[in-house]
């Protein structure tokens, strides 16, 4: 049984409350950072702590804080990325609905060691009961002192706000994030400047995922160098994952990184084994924009090592035999499942999450989603594939935003591992049309 | 003062040059089509992906290549650094899928279309572009609309470079157009029909890449290569009053900024002057333009002035 630090107190009657989560040691991270702590050594233990991004990127946190911009009499702020849309992820749903004062505290002791005394959380559009969740807890811990002017007599003051967004996937970016809480249209900025250096209203920002926010308590209370001691090499502590797909048991697991990916899927403890005892197919480790894997590298790497749930093992190999830890969603296929299908219905996703900025992403996305379709539906060519593949390398890299990359990563990777399913579909049309729909009918034109 | 070596040649550029500026600073074959940036528009470019280099050096100091290819509209210049445009095999396949995916929901009926000529995506599709579509799918159309009282606005053509609401955010009084949705079903338009009116509306047409918004009092009056482009300038309490007067014999058939060698205005005009102002009473003729990027037009066989420029 693995450690739990996010999810020990999940299950108490009444989490959600304030007066429970006290009860259960909530709030002695604040205490013990703002009482007998500088900012600068929540910093250091953060550091210590090997703590890495958790929205997808994997950056180091401590070094991401350390890069923020601190001139003098220009206010600098922290945003909470809650906007979590990649397909397959929902975590930090899990987190906010079931503990929302873990993040309200991560968010204080994390504003106090970046100096920001004002932060907000952006919330995703569509997960609008978490918004009255968020502030209803926000209000219990302005009523006790947690948040407002002065606290617990430190000198130290924070508001915090919660502002929902309108549900697009860009705005998960950082630079469209700020766009949109600035009350633009969600467009992704140019980089450089990077918001550490000009963010939220041209001001120094740092902005972290929810679940890294949240990793911050843990570390305070216990220390960075007692976080690092969990995990394999570079990366340390527990994450959440996502796990859906075609397993027994489906949902959130908070698992120490290192365990083995076969003992993920198969142990009772986390997904339970392959639903109806049907075989493996592929798996997509990340959330929808990483490489998926074909049952073969999944619980052994190209070079025979044991695949762990790591950022390492999980992207070793490169994208040729591997792929990526991301956000954490991690979907599993069974046998009967269709990888054209999947990819199609990936690719129609970026294609209307594409904010339409720059021409790579806004044309090719579009592109990829019509040719796919049309080989969804029996009407591809051999010549689509390996045009696919070209479209895929044309946008991958030549975008301003990660987005384009995300949308081609998908396609290539399941034509490298799955190509004689693809042209399978190609050259048996009716086939795949009875094996994914069960019905015997001409192919349509589209 | 950086010094920048692009595809060979050496240049010394002041601090904060971006590398499009510097390459259009030695000028000739290596600058790189820009397609959104325009230089008097801030916050304009990377957008089309079109200017994309190879940075091969990234400076004397910290001399590894970067590891992408950079938007040559944003990228400063550092000192030591070396550029690869048309030298680099990378970047010209780069740009030629830049082309590709801009032509796919463009219409290619350059022979209807009224911008055809004097426009940037027909010149960039003629140098960079495939003779051929691989695209077998419907393109994304949309009805002609009026924005305004001058301005017609075809949204097929837009490559959405965001230019004309860099316009409109930075010359005129307040913007009224925008861009709806996202991807590729997002469109230019008005939130209220109709509703563009402003005084430097008319710049919208000019900055516009392609035919998407169009002068609607010329609009399929002439071919633009029929037309003999003059200098002229006018007493106009608005604006500077330098302008670009279009004529055929005696008459005027449109008026348009001074436009570059790149194809930027830097001296925006008015509506008065652009629209209402067309006797030749009305403009003092200062003489033939030079043009000598938009080849087509400089056949007009009107002035030794232009028919010299290279």
């Amino acid at each position: 049984m693995g450690r739990k630090l996010l999810l020990e107190h999940a299950q108490v009657e009444g989490i959600r409350s304030y007066e429970v989560y006290r009860k259960q040691g909530g709030y002695r991270s604040v205490e013990k950072a703002l009482k007998t702590m500088s900012p600068d050594g929540v910093l250091e233990e953060v550091k210590k702590s090997g703590l890495r991004g958790r929205g997808g990127a994997g950056f180091p946190t401590g070094m991401k804080w350390s890069f923020l911009a601190k001139p003098e009499g220009v206010p600098r702020y922290l945003l909470c990325n809650a906007d979590e849309s990649e397909p397959g992820t929902f975590k930090d749903r899990y987190l906010m609905e079931k503990i929302p004062h873990l993040l309200i505290e991560g968010m204080i002791v994390s504003s106090f060691a970046l100096g920001a005394n004002t932060s907000y959380i952006y919330i995703r559009g569509e997960y609008s009961w978490i918004v009255f969740i968020l502030e209803k807890a926000i209000q219990e811990a302005y009523a006790n002192g947690w948040l407002g002017k002065n606290i617990l007599g430190s000198g130290y003051d924070l508001d915090l706000y919660v502002s929902p967004g309108a549900g697009a996937y860009i705005c998960g970016e950082e630079t469209a994030l700020i766009e949109s809480l600035e009350g633009k249209r969600g467009n992704p900025r140019v980089k450089p400047p990077f918001p550490a250096v000009k963010g939220l209203w041209q001001s120094p920002t740092v902005v972290n995922n929810v679940e890294t926010i949240a990793a911050v308590v843990p570390i305070v209370n216990e220390g960075g160098d007692e976080y690092a001691k969990i995990g394999i090499g570079k990366s340390t502590g527990t994450k959440l994952i996502s796990a859906g797909g075609n397993i027994n048991r489906p949902g959130v697991y908070e698992i120490e990184l290192g365990v083995p990916v076969e003992e993920f899927i198969y142990s009772d403890e986390y997904c339970g084994g392959m639903k109806n005892g049907k075989k493996l197919k592929a798996c997509v480790p990340g959330g929808s924009s990483v490489p998926i894997l074909p049952h073969f590298l999944i619980n052994r790497t190209a070079n025979g090592e044991q695949r762990l749930m790591t950022y390492e093992s999980l992207s070793d190999g490169g994208f040729a035999t591997g792929s990526m830890l991301g956000s954490g969603g991690f979907i599993v296929y069974d046998e009967d499942q269709c990888i054209v299908r999947n990819t199609w219905n990936f690719a129609r996703f970026y294609r209307h999450e594409s904010c339409g900025q720059c021409s790579p992403c806004r044309e090719g996305t579009g592109w990829m989603e019509k040719v796919l379709w049309r080989m969804e539906n029996g009407q591809g060519k051999m010549s689509d594939i390996d045009m696919l593949v070209d479209i895929a390398k044309k946008i991958e890299g030549n975008t301003i935003c990660p987005l384009g990359d995300a949308a081609a990563w998908p396609v290539a990777a399941a034509i490298r591992h799955f190509r004689e399913e693809f042209e399978w579909h190609v050259n048996e049309p009716k086939a795949c049309m009875e094996r994914n729909y069960g019905l015997v009918r001409e192919p349509v034109a589209v | 003062m950086p010094k920048v070596k692009i595809d060979g040649f050496e240049i010394e550029v002041p601090d904060g040059t971006t590398i499009l500026q510097a390459a259009r600073m030695i000028g000739g074959d290596i600058v790189p089509p820009a397609m959104c940036y325009y230089s008097s528009l801030k916050g304009s470019g990377s957008k089309c992906r079109t200017c994309m280099v190879k940075v091969t050096k990234g400076s004397d100091k910290d001399p590894r290549p970067m590891p992408k290819l950079v938007t040559s509209c944003q990228t400063m210049v550092m000192d030591g650094m070396e550029v690869a445009n048309t030298s680099s095999e990378e970047v010209l396949k780069a740009r030629a899928g830049v082309v590709e995916f801009l032509l796919l929901n463009h219409p290619l009926d350059c022979p209807i279309c009224d911008q055809a000529g004097e426009c940037h995506l027909q010149d960039l599709a003629y140098e960079h572009g495939a003779s051929g579509t691989r695209y077998e799918f419907e393109r994304r159309t949309f009805e002609k609309i009026d924005i305004g009282p001058y301005i017609k606005l075809h949204m097929t053509r837009c490559i959405l470079c965001y230019r004309c609401v860099y316009v409109a955010n930075q010359l005129t009084e307040n913007r009224v157009h925008g861009i709806l949705n996202r991807g590729d079903h997002a469109e230019i338009s008005t939130f209220i029909e109709k509703a563009i009116d402003n005084e430097f509306s008319g710049n919208m047409i000019d900055v516009c890449p392609v035919g998407a918004l169009t002068d609607r009092t010329f609009r399929f009056k002439s071919r633009v290569w029929f037309l003999n482009p003059m200098d002229a300038h006018r007493d106009c309490p608005t604006c500077s009053g330098n302008a670009v007067v279009w004529m055929y014999g005696n008459e005027i058939f449109r008026v348009t900024g001074r436009k570059d060698q790149y194809g930027e205005v830097h001296e925006f005009i008015c509506n008065t002057c652009r629209f209402e102002k067309k006797a030749v009473s009305d403009w003092h003729i200062e003489g033939p333009r030079n043009i000598d990027r938009h080849s087509v037009i400089a056949q007009g066989h009107y002035g030794q002035k232009a028919l010299t420029v290279r």
